[in-house]
């Protein structure tokens, strides 16, 4: 979709988390990992995530702190949903603003990738034929420390 | 010595429980608390290969000793997002 006009746009970012308005920031990024209906040729009905929340709290928090010492951003939120979610959902919704685009784009980017490698939340799919799978990422190496 | 271990996802489902207590002599690490959970369970051996762990909430290594009161965590690989 592609529109121009004279109204007013209500960014999506106001529904979640409303402090980032902040006069001095002219960029928000906002990324939403939503449930996807298929997972390579397997159909998905539904996600169930569990977490370990004490410790995915305190990973994530230390993300943020070294998101805001790497990027020159003014604020990082994130919200990560957990138990059963139905497809086309948010499971994760990332928002930074910062003075200008190019930092809270790497920041966003910084966050959601560190995200996905160290924070102790794990998704199980189940498919439409009934079967149920943990989904183990393949992608990071092993973290001890 | 007393630690309470924590279990998530697919090991959750593999052990049919998310926690357990277990005692093990003093100065005991994480790789003898995994030994003595394959010796009891007598399973999971596969699934604990890639497994993570966690003391107190702050990743840790096999060679990381444990204490009394010890919060510790087997977490499979992560997949959040």
């Amino acid at each position: 979709m592609i529109k121009i006009t004279e109204n007013k746009i209500v960014g999506l970012d106001q529904c979640v988390c409303p402090e980032f308005n902040d006069p001095s920031c002219g960029a928000i990024v906002t990324f939403e990992g939503r449930v996807r209906n298929h997972n390579d040729e397997k159909k998905v009905l539904k996600l169930f995530y569990d977490c370990y929340k004490p410790m995915a709290q305190k990973v994530l928090e230390e993300i943020r702190e070294e998101a805001f010492n790497k990027y020159n951003v003014k604020e990082i939120s994130v919200v990560h949903r957990v138990g059963e979610i139905p497809i086309g959902e948010i499971a994760v919704w990332i928002g930074v603003s910062s003075a200008h685009r190019e930092e809270a784009f790497e920041a966003a980017k910084y966050m959601i990738d560190e995200l996905k490698q160290r924070v102790p939340i794990w998704k199980q799919e189940t498919y439409t034929d009934g079967n149920k799978v943990w989904v183990e990422s393949c992608c990071h190496a092993l973290r001890s420390n | 010595m007393n630690v309470r271990v924590l279990l998530f996802a697919g090991l959750r489902d593999l052990f049919k429980q998310g926690e357990l207590n277990l005692s093990l002599p003093e100065g005991s690490t994480i790789k003898e608390l995994k030994e003595e959970l394959f010796l009891r369970f007598e399973k999971g051996s596969e699934k604990l290969k890639t497994t993570q762990f966690a003391v107190n909430q702050t990743y840790a290594d096999l060679k990381t000793k444990l204490r009394d009161g010890d919060e510790v965590a087997f977490l499979p690989m992560v997949s959040g997002g």
